[in-house]
Order: structure tokens, then C-alpha cells, then sequence
């Protein structure tokens, strides 16, 4: 089990308390309604599931229940930082590769 | 008497404390201290199960939890009988029962040994090269019998009467082991100040120590200083230790999973004991002191009882006193054996001669065993050994060749050296390096914060290892340590051992021989794991503590290769075997999984109410009176919501209040409908989408005032449509001022149902006029309900004049029980969910879920006009465009009249177009609710079906096992077409 620091509780917690939420830093655009298929399909589809630094979502449900971005190492399961909701996704100079439809 | 091979002054147990126990009916007496393997061997007994494949006889092997042969039976009762339990681990207790497994008639008489004639057919892989033809064999031969004859103690047959008990702890300094260095880890880190936990498996701590009579630490025998240091370390506040623990798993971050046994040494627990507990530690660093365990030598019926590791022989003398024979030859490729059979030799144990394999030997050793009249054989082999129920001769041979020596002998002790008991560190995902010299894999690279110490780091200087046990526990204390010390070791078979049909084990408790690991190879396993698997080498319950080097070197020198080209297995957790009464813990019976019950459950339950499960909840099915089948008590229901009134406990419905001032904005984003020209007072049924256009959930939102709606959710959408609106608020849209809260549970709801519902609910609502006029169908009103307050809906899943009366959680069991007793003279009955169902669908209205799956879209439900047009943005609005979603021919949802009106059809059943077409069929749909329904006096069902609004009085076939049935597309809606009823 997992110790996940919650950025917004601002302490180590264990990971019963939280709930993986999916790949972090999909946009939804602000004009959703007439996006290209091909953009939307990015959006709604494509998911990168690296091998190595992943950037996702987690959620403190059983605590705060607040949303938060962590980048976690898909191999070792290690932690390399967590970061709140609408903030920047930082760069790491990772091996993150970048595709259509997400900034 | 405590057993004939008791040795009168030998051991630290007290002979006058005598226990009673008895192995296959035969009853024994044993020593308190001792362990059932001990106890056995006090009395001569080796003999103790039969192999697993070959069911050939075996002894006890071992001293500790690495024992692959002496799997026992142990049963304090009926109930409480546990198979596979290791004699060496066991703690003897007055009046235990132990039965020897896998045997049949009896221990020393066991037919399923013709497997040992027959072994040529049963080389590895046989299972599946064997079983294969004629094709109906398996299922109907083989796979019964090979299930009959597999495993090899009896599950208990009854619920496990005990309980385990379970606790999460934190500490500085988590060490595993209580041996020389565990102990030297934990007081360093104690005395510096460290809060501190120490595991050991055994009841005694000492690890080593316990059997190694040459090391003395400070100047005392080493086991007289481990008892002073555990005496001081128990004293210590910032200390806990526990005994007979195992430390079975490690996890991600320093997370260690512990067993502790309490009670499985005690002959009559206190039943309020827990049994075991189960302990998560999560250390900030971990020390490894987990030693390591000795490897047999492999050669000819090496498995024969009374063979076993020279360790183990000297741990039964030194600790319990006992000598494991008489007459004991040594093999060996270690030092090691060396002082075993000294020590035998000293209690008067007869060694015919040491067997070592090694040509150069230690002139202290050979000058040792010269003054005590021990003849040594340097490089000699032994290349038999003879008995079969017990050892009865060792035969030795030069290892270049030459004349045969038979010895005469009722034990042979066995050393190829010791493997470091990395385990632990190999679950923790550090990196083991090969010890090219040595032949041992230790650890490398870490990948969290732990070290080893000691022996499991393969650290066999005794300076050095107390040194660096110090040193991991952050102390600086000075030990003065002296012991022997030991050279030599080896994998693989030794000389002499070949192709021919032998049996030279390396995994005993699965029976995989050298020559097993050989034909793997030739057969193209090249890789360890696929050795492994052929073979099943390392794949029994003791996982290959004694046998993986041996395969692993047996498989490299067959390919030619280097050990660590042909790589290691995985360790696995539990590192031993750990009961599933641990493991499930509390998490059985009523605390297995929450129940929910509703306010009214005790009232709905006095009414006679049966309750089925929805989710976690305990919902009111139906109310059956006296004599009442289910189909007639539901047929009454429903005909009475139509011609009277119903009572309906409906608080199970998700409900979330949706606050602030931007709350009409969000709702717009999260459901497809609009919310801004919505009412204060009015209410509206709202559908929620995915961003991929399908149906996610959908309910009745009120709006209580400009800034504040009551929503509600399906019963079981309730947290997801919770997470889903979170997820929008905090992420996408955290600029709108809303507060989100789920207030299902704060909530009682009771739906009163029907043309009387006015009349049932009247006296008891002050401060409004519920009357038609000035509350129509849809409307919401906060009010007085019997002067408790209320939020009164005026809304219906029936189809009828409908209130749902919302009040707080703690008053609805008494307004329930107002309103029954008010109502009841007129005609008022509670009705369950079946009735609800059959209810709503006499009116077409669906559930999602039901007649929506995850794949059904506004227009395919027919609710198309639930989709506001003007809206700029809504969760799926983009969705809905896709190509596929605006198709025609989709699946839509459609009534179906079956022609037979008595007929019902089954949910779920497929339709086709034509029942005349060859099987498979094309489908294109399927029934998503169907029932009797007693109002309209035929079936009822709803369907989706391709194309379905296209084929209104269309004759469709739904082809059943025993018929085809006959059906008509119709509209969804059964019953009051017009919906009057609903605005009266």
C-alpha cells in the first residue's frame, strides 16, 4: 500500500484513502462542442500509459476529497511529486511523449 | 521419559515438564520448549508424510520454517484442523493431534506409492504431455481423478470458529530476525533513541545461537547473551518485539506485512483470544536480519527419512537435546557439518565417517575429527543411500573413481553450505549480485530504505556482521564477538549423481529430481522460469527455500552457461505460507461488506416486508399478507397504488444538494436539460451524460430557491454521479461559485402514491396548500410535515397523483408509521420495489442502468427531449455528434406485447427478425424489463431493438430453449397514455 502525499491536506496518507482518477492534463476545450474528430477523439480516447513517469490524477476521497495531480513512476511505483488541480504540469524533462490534443 | 534420543543434559528444556501429544493415533510424550518435529524426533521418529507426486516415505529435513517434508494434520477439533502445518514450527502443547498426510492405508503402508514404481511415466512435465488424448478424457478421467489424488492435507469442512485480529503500526526501525545480528540492529537503534520494532519467527530468540555452540558474545555463551539482550530490549519503552512473528511480505514503501501467531502453541486458549494477527508496519528503515538456510547435498535417495541438514541435527542436540540417530554419517561440502557431528560425536552419537566432498579440508577440522576417532573421506561422494522407511546406509565413493564403501547408519547429516535469506529483500525489488566465489546471490542495489545485516546479506564474519548490524541501527556500541568460522559450498548434484534412473531430489515436497531439471533443458526450457514451471521445481508451499540454487546450477551447467545468465526467479510474498483467517481478518460475516438500511427498514420489516439487496442497501421488495405468493402480493401492490394509494420508501435515491450562485450554471453543464427558466418551487427530470454521449444517470432536480437545488440520483449512482460532479467543479469549471453536498443518507423519503394521495398525506402538511391547483405535478415546497420540517415533492415514478415527502432521516420512521395509520382505513398499502418497477413500467419510464447500458444515448431512450438546443456546452454535447451516435438503425428502446398476452418474457432474452434463419441468428436487440402487469392484465416489456421506433407493429420472434415467442413492437408507454392521472 501506498503513502500519497496530498498536497492540499498537506501530509502522507495511505493510499485506502485515495482513488486513481485517470491520466492528468487531458483538456477539455472551451469550445468542446465544435472540436474536430480527431481532437475529440484525442481527448475522449487516447491514453499515453507509459512505461516509466506518468502524470495523473488522484483524488483524497476519503479525506478531503479534493482533486490533485501526482506524477508517479509506472515501474517503481515511486512518487516524484504532487501538485493541485489547475496548476501547471511541471516539466521534468521526462520521457513523457506529448500527442495531439493535449497541451 | 520424554523420548529414547533425549540426551540427559543436552538442550535447554526441562525434562520434568512433560507433555502429551499424540502423532496417528499413537500417543507421545514431549517436552515444553520442544517443537512437534522435536518431540518426534525424541522418539526415534523420522518417518513422518509421504511425497507429494511419488509418495515416497519422508523425514523431517529441517529445523525451521524452510521444512519441505513434515506437513502435518494438526486438529485441536472437528472444526479446528489445519493441514500443511510444518512439525518444525509447530510448538508442542499438551494434549495436540498431529496426523501425517498423504498416505493411505497408513503411514508405513501406502498404496498411491506405485507412483514410485511407475515414476518413469511421471518425469517432469508428464502432465502435460500425458492427459492429452481422446478429448472428452479430461474432462470426464483425468481431471477428477488427478484432483482426487492432488494436495495433501483436508481443508476443514466447517466455518473457522476463531478470529484473527489485525493492527496497522508505524516505528523508526522495523528488524526482521532475532538472531545474533537482529539482536546487534535493535539495540544499537534502541540505545539511540529509535522507536523500534523486532520480529522474530521463533518462540525464542537467538537465531543461530540457539544451535551454535562456538560463538560467545561480551564473554557469555551466545545464547545466554541473546536472552539478556531481548530481556533489555523488552524493557526498553521505545521497543516492541514480538515472537513467533513472521515477516511474510514487503511492499512499496517500506511496508512490511507481519504474522503473528498467539494462540497455536497454547493447549487451551482463552476464546477471546484472537488466533493470529495480522500487523502492516510501515518503517521508515528496515533492517534485514533474516540469516540463511541450508542447502541438502543431492544424490541417490537423498529424500530417505533420517537424511537431513547437518544444522538442523545439531539445533534438535543443542536446543532440545535430542539426537536425530545413533549412528549419523556426514556429507558434506561446508565446514559447517563439521562441528555438527562433533557435538553428535561429544553426546555419544556414533559418526562412522565425514563424506566431504571438497579435496582440500581445514587441518583444525581434519586434526578435530582425528582426536575424536572421526574418519574423514576428502573427496569422496556419496552415491547411495540405502533404507526405506529409514536410512539405513550411506555408500561413498572417491569422486575420480574407485572402490564403493558402504557405511552402516540410521541418520545421514547433509551440508552443500547456506543460502542468505533474501527473500525479503527481493520483494522489498532490491537488486541481487552474484557471489562468483562464493556461488551465493546477495543483495545489491537497494530500492528502498532498507539493509541487510548479517548472514542474509552473506556476511559470515563474525566481527564484521556484528559491525555492521551496529552500524545499520545508527549506534555506536562495541560488541565483542567470538566464533568459528566456516568455508566451503556448493549447488548442484554432487558426483556420481547422473541420467541413470535415480532419484536425486533437490524439492522434495515436489518431487523434482536432478534429472528432472536436465530433461527441462533438453527438452528447451532454457530460461529458469520456464524450468521452473515444467519441473514445478520451487513451486510447492515451502517455495524452493532448499531447492532453487540447486536447480538454478543444475540448469546452468546442463546449458553450459554462468548462474546469473540463466537468472533467478522472483520471490513472492508470503516468504511462508499465511492461513486466509489472517488474511480476511475482521472482513467476514456481517463485517465483510457495509449493509445500509433506510430509516423505515424496522417498520417496513414489522409490515412483513421481504428485503432484497440493491448495492449495499436492504430495499423493501415486496409486503406479502398471510398466504401471499410473491406474484400475488405484487399483483395486490400494484393494483392498489392504481385504485387507492401506495406507500413507498424511496430513501435509498442518491440526493445531493447543489448550492451557491452559479448552482443553475453548473447543473446546466452537468445535465443535457436547462436549468436557467427553472423555477424556484418547480422541479425537473434531468438526464446526465458522459463526455461520450451516453446516458450516465438521471433523477429529479428541484429548485428550492434561486441559488439552491435538490438533486437526486439513481440508488446505486448515488457516489459516482457525487465523484462526477466533483470532478467538473474542481477541475473544469473550479471558477463557479458551488458547493456540493450528498445528502442521501440526511434524507428520509416516503413516496405516497396513487389517486388517494391527497386525502393520505393532508392533515399532517401546515404552512401550504397542496392542492392541485396551487401545487401542480412537478412542483417542490419546504413545509411542515407533522411539525417536523419537510420538503414536500409533488413528483411520481408511478404514474400517478404522487408526493414524495422528504423528511429529516430521524423522523421518517414515525411519519412512515403517521401516515400508514392515517391512510390504512382508506385503502392505503406500502409496496416494495418489484411493484415500483412494474409501476414505472407501465408508464415507459426507464432505469438507467436497466433499459440504459452505458451504450444508450438520449435518443435511443426516447428521451430526446431532454436535450436543451440552445446550450453552448454541456457534459457530451460533443459526444452526442459523433458518427456512430447520430447513425440510423442504432438500437432504441421500444414496448413489445408479447401476442400471447400471458406470456412473459424473459430480461435479457435476444430478439431476431425471423425465426426461420440458420443458428447463429442475427440479433438485433434484447428485452431490458419485463413483467406480468396486473393492471393492464397481460405482459409488459421494454426493449432495445435496432431500428426499434422504425418498426411500430412489427412482429419480432424472441427465441427461447424450449420456443420461440411471438412479439409485437408498441410504444413504451402501457398504461394511461394520456398521463392524466398524473396532474389530478
Amino acid at each position: 500500500m501506498l503513502l500519497i502525499h496530498c498536497p492540499y491536506c498537506e501530509e502522507e496518507r495511505p493510499e485506502l484513502e485515495f482513488r486513481n482518477m485517470g491520466e492528468a492534463h487531458l483538456v477539455r476545450a472551451p469550445d468542446i462542442a465544435n472540436q474536430s474528430d480527431e481532437d475529440f477523439e484525442a481527448f475522449l480516447y487516447i491514453r499515453q500509459n507509459p512505461k516509466g513517469t506518468i502524470y495523473e490524477r488522484w483524488r483524497h476521497v476519503h479525506g478531503c476529497a479534493r482533486f490533485f495531480n501526482a506524477v508517479r513512476n509506472t515501474v517503481s511505483d515511486k512518487f516524484v511529486m504532487v501538485y493541485k488541480a489547475g496548476e501547471k504540469r511541471p516539466a521534468l524533462g521526462g520521457d513523457v511523449k506529448e500527442k495531439g490534443g493535449r497541451k | 521419559m520424554s523420548g529414547a534420543y533425549r540426551i540427559p543434559g543436552k538442550g535447554r528444556l526441562t525434562p520434568a515438564k512433560t507433555l502429551r501429544f499424540t502423532f496417528d493415533g499413537e500417543t507421545l510424550t514431549g517436552l515444553e520448549g520442544d517443537t512437534l518435529a522435536s518431540a518426534l524426533l525424541a522418539n526415534g521418529i523420522h518417518l513422518t508424510g509421504r511425497s507429494f507426486k511419488y509418495h515416497r516415505p519422508r523425514g523431517i529435513v529441517a529445523a525451521g520454517p524452510e521444512e519441505p517434508n513434515a506437513l502435518m494434520q494438526i486438529s485441536r477439533d472437528a472444526v479446528r484442523t489445519q493441514p500443511n502445518v510444518r512439525a518444525t514450527v509447530q510448538e508442542l502443547y499438551d494434549g495436540l493431534t498431529a496426523k501425517s498426510q498423504n498416505r493411505w492405508p497408513s503411514l508405513t503402508m501406502d498404496i498411491g506409492a506405485v507412483n514410485n514404481l511407475a515414476s518413469p511415466l511421471f518425469a517432469a512435465g508428464f502432465y502435460y504431455k500425458t492427459f492429452m488424448w481422446p478429448k472428452f478424457a479430461w474432462k470426464r478421467i483425468y481431471e477428477p481423478n488427478i484432483r482426487a489424488a492432488a494436495g495433501l492435507g483436508h481443508a476443514p469442512t466447517e466455518a473457522d470458529p476463531d478470529h484473527y485480529a489485525n493492527r496497522f503500526a508505524h516505528c523508526d526501525v522495523l528488524v526482521i530476525g532475532g538472531g545474533l545480528a537482529g539482536l546487534s540492529a535493535a539495540l544499537s537503534a534502541a540505545e539511540s533513541g529509535a522507536d523500534v520494532i523486532l520480529v522474530e519467527q521463533n518462540s525464542v530468540f537467538g537465531g543461530a545461537l540457539l544451535y551454535e555452540s562456538g560463538i560467545t558474545v561480551d564473554g557469555k555463551p551466545g545464547y545466554d547473551w541473546a536472552q539478556d539482550a531481548i530481556a533489555k530490549l523488552k524493557a526498553m519503552a521505545n521497543v516492541r518485539v514480538l515472537s513467533r512473528t513472521m515477516a511474510f511480505g514487503y511492499y512499496a514503501q517500506n511496508m512490511v506485512a507481519l504474522n503473528e501467531l498467539i494462540t497455536e502453541h497454547v493447549a487451551r486458549p482463552d476464546a477471546s483470544s484472537p488466533r493470529e494477527r495480522l500487523w502492516q508496519v510501515r518503517a521508515k528503515k528496515v533492517i534485514l536480519a533474516t540469516g540463511s538456510i541450508e542447502r541438502h547435498m543431492v544424490f541417490a535417495e537423498n529424500d530417505r527419512p533420517g537424511v537431513m541438514l547437518s544444522g538442523a541435527a545439531r539445533h534438535y542436540l543443542n536446543h532440545h537435546g535430542v539426537a536425530v540417530g545413533r549412528k549419523i554419517g556426514v556429507y558434506t561440502a561446508h565446514d559447517g557439518a563439521y562441528t555438527a557431528a562433533f557435538d553428535l560425536e561429544r553426546a555419544g552419537c556414533d559418526i562412522p565417517a565425514i563424506i566431504d566432498l571438497r579435496k582440500d579440508v581445514a587441518d583444525a577440522l581434519l586434526d578435530e575429527a582425528k582426536s575424536l576417532g572421526i574418519e574423514v573421506l576428502t573427496a569422496y561422494s556419496v552415491v547411495k543411500a540405502g533404507g526405506r522407511l529409514r536410512v539405513s546406509s550411506m555408500e561413498a565413493r572417491p569422486v575420480n573413481g574407485g572402490a564403493v564403501r558402504k557405511f552402516s547408519i540410521d541418520a545421514l547429516i547433509t551440508s552443500a553450505g547456506w543460502t542468505p535469506t533474501v527473500h525479503l529483500f527481493s520483494q522489498s525489488r532490491g537488486k541481487l549480485i552474484f557471489d562468483e566465489q562464493r556461488g551465493i546471490f546477495v543483495p545489491g542495489e537497494n530500492a528502498q530504505y532498507c539493509v541487510s545485516v548479517g548472514a542474509c546479506n552473506g556476511t559470515d564474519d563474525l566481527e564484521r556482521l556484528v559491525a555492521e548490524a551496529v552500524a545499520a541501527g545508527g549506534g555506536k556500541a562495541k560488541l565483542k564477538v567470538k566464533g568459528p568460522s566456516y568455508a566451503g559450498g556448493m549447488s548442484g548434484a554432487s558426483p556420481g549423481e547422473d541420467d541413470k534412473p535415480v532419484k536425486a531430489f533437490i524439492d522434495f515436497q515436489n518431487d523434482v529430481t536432478a534429472k528432472d531439471i536436465r530433461l527441462a533443458v533438453r527438452e528447451g526450457m532454457h530460461s529458469i522460469v520456464h524450468v521452473k514451471r515444467f519441473t514445478t521445481n520451487g513451486m510447492a508451499t515451502d517455495q524452493g527455500k532448499l531447492s532453487n540454487m540447486h536447480g538454478l546450477a543444475i540448469a546452468a551447467e546442463t546449458l553450459g552457461k554462468a548462474i546469473p545468465q540463466v537468472g533467478l526467479t522472483t520471490f513472492r510474498a508470503p516468504y511462508t505460507p499465511v492461513t486466509f483467517g489472517s488474511i480476511v481478518n475482521h472482513a467476514k460475516g456481517q463485517l465483510f461488506d457495509p449493509t445500509r438500511r433506510t430509516p423505515m427498514h424496522e417498520t417496513s420489516a414489522k409490515m412483513g416486508a421481504v428485503f432484497e439487496d440493491v448495492g449495499h442497501w436492504k430495499r423493501a421488495w415486496y409486503f406479502p399478507r398471510a398466504g401471499e405468493t410473491m406474484h400475488e402480493a405484487v399483483d395486490r401492490e400494484c393494483v392498489n397504488v392504481r385504485t387507492n394509494a401506495g406507500l413507498f420508501d424511496a430513501s435509498t435515491l442518491g440526493k445531493i444538494e447543489v448550492a451557491g450562485p452559479d448552482a443553475a450554471k453548473f447543473l446546466n453543464i452537468l445535465y443535457t436539460n436547462s436549468w436557467d427558466k427553472l423555477g424556484v418551487g418547480k422541479c425537473r427530470y434531468g438526464i446526465m451524460l458522459r463526455e461520450d454521449g451516453f446516458v450516465y444517470d438521471d433523477g429529479v432536480v428541484g429548485r428550492i430557491a434561486e441559488d439552491r437545488f435538490h438533486v437526486t440520483t439513481t440508488t446505486g449512482g448515488a457516489p459516482r454521479v457525487m465523484s462526477h460532479m466533483e470532478d467538473y467543479l474542481q477541475t473544469e469549471f473550479p471558477d463557479l461559485n458551488v458547493w456540493l453536498t450528498s445528502t442521501t443518507e440526511q434524507w428520509a423519503v416516503i413516496a405516497v402514491q396513487g389517486p388517494k394521495a391527497r386525502e393520505m398525506i393532508a392533515p399532517f402538511v401546515t404552512g401550504m396548500d397542496i392542492s392541485n391547483e396551487a401545487f401542480p405535478h412537478m412542483s417542490v415546497k419546504e413545509c411542515q410535515f407533522m411539525g417536523v420540517p419537510c420538503r414536500l415533492f409533488r413528483m411520481t415514478f408511478a404514474g400517478e397523483l404522487g408526493f414524495e415527502v422528504n423528511v429529516p432521516a430521524d423522523y421518517g420512521q414515525a411519519v412512515w408509521d403517521a401516515i400508514y395509520v392515517h391512510g390504512a382505513p382508506m385503502g392505503l398499502q406500502p409496496y416494495g420495489t418489484e411493484a415500483m418497477h412494474i409501476l414505472r413500467a407501465e408508464k415507459g419510464y426507464i432505469i438507467v442502468g436497466q433499459d440504459t447500458d452505458g451504450t444508450v444515448t438520449p435518443q435511443d431512450a426516447g428521451l430526446a427531449w431532454a436535450i436543451a438546443k440552445s446550450k453552448p456546452d454541456f457534459v457530451g454535447i460533443r459526444g452526442l455528434k459523433r458518427v456512430d451516435l447520430v447513425a440510423s438503425g442504432r438500437k432504441q428502446l421500444v414496448g413489445l406485447k408479447t401476442k400471447d398476452p400471458k406470456t412473459v418474457l424473459e430480461e435479457g432474452a435476444q430478439i431476431v427478425e425471423s425465426p426461420n434463419q440458420p443458428i447463429p441468428m442475427k440479433m438485433i436487440g434484447h428485452v431490458t424489463s419485463s413483467y406480468w402487469s396486473a393492471n393492464c392484465d397481460r405482459s409488459i416489456a421494454m426493449a432495445l431493438v435496432a431500428g426499434g421506433r422504425e418498426r411500430m407493429g412489427q412482429t419480432l420472434y424472441v427465441p427461447m430453449p424450449d420456443r420461440t415467442i411471438e412479439v409485437e413492437v408498441c410504444d413504451a408507454v402501457f398504461f394511461d397514455k394520456e398521463g392524466g392521472r398524473i396532474n389530478a
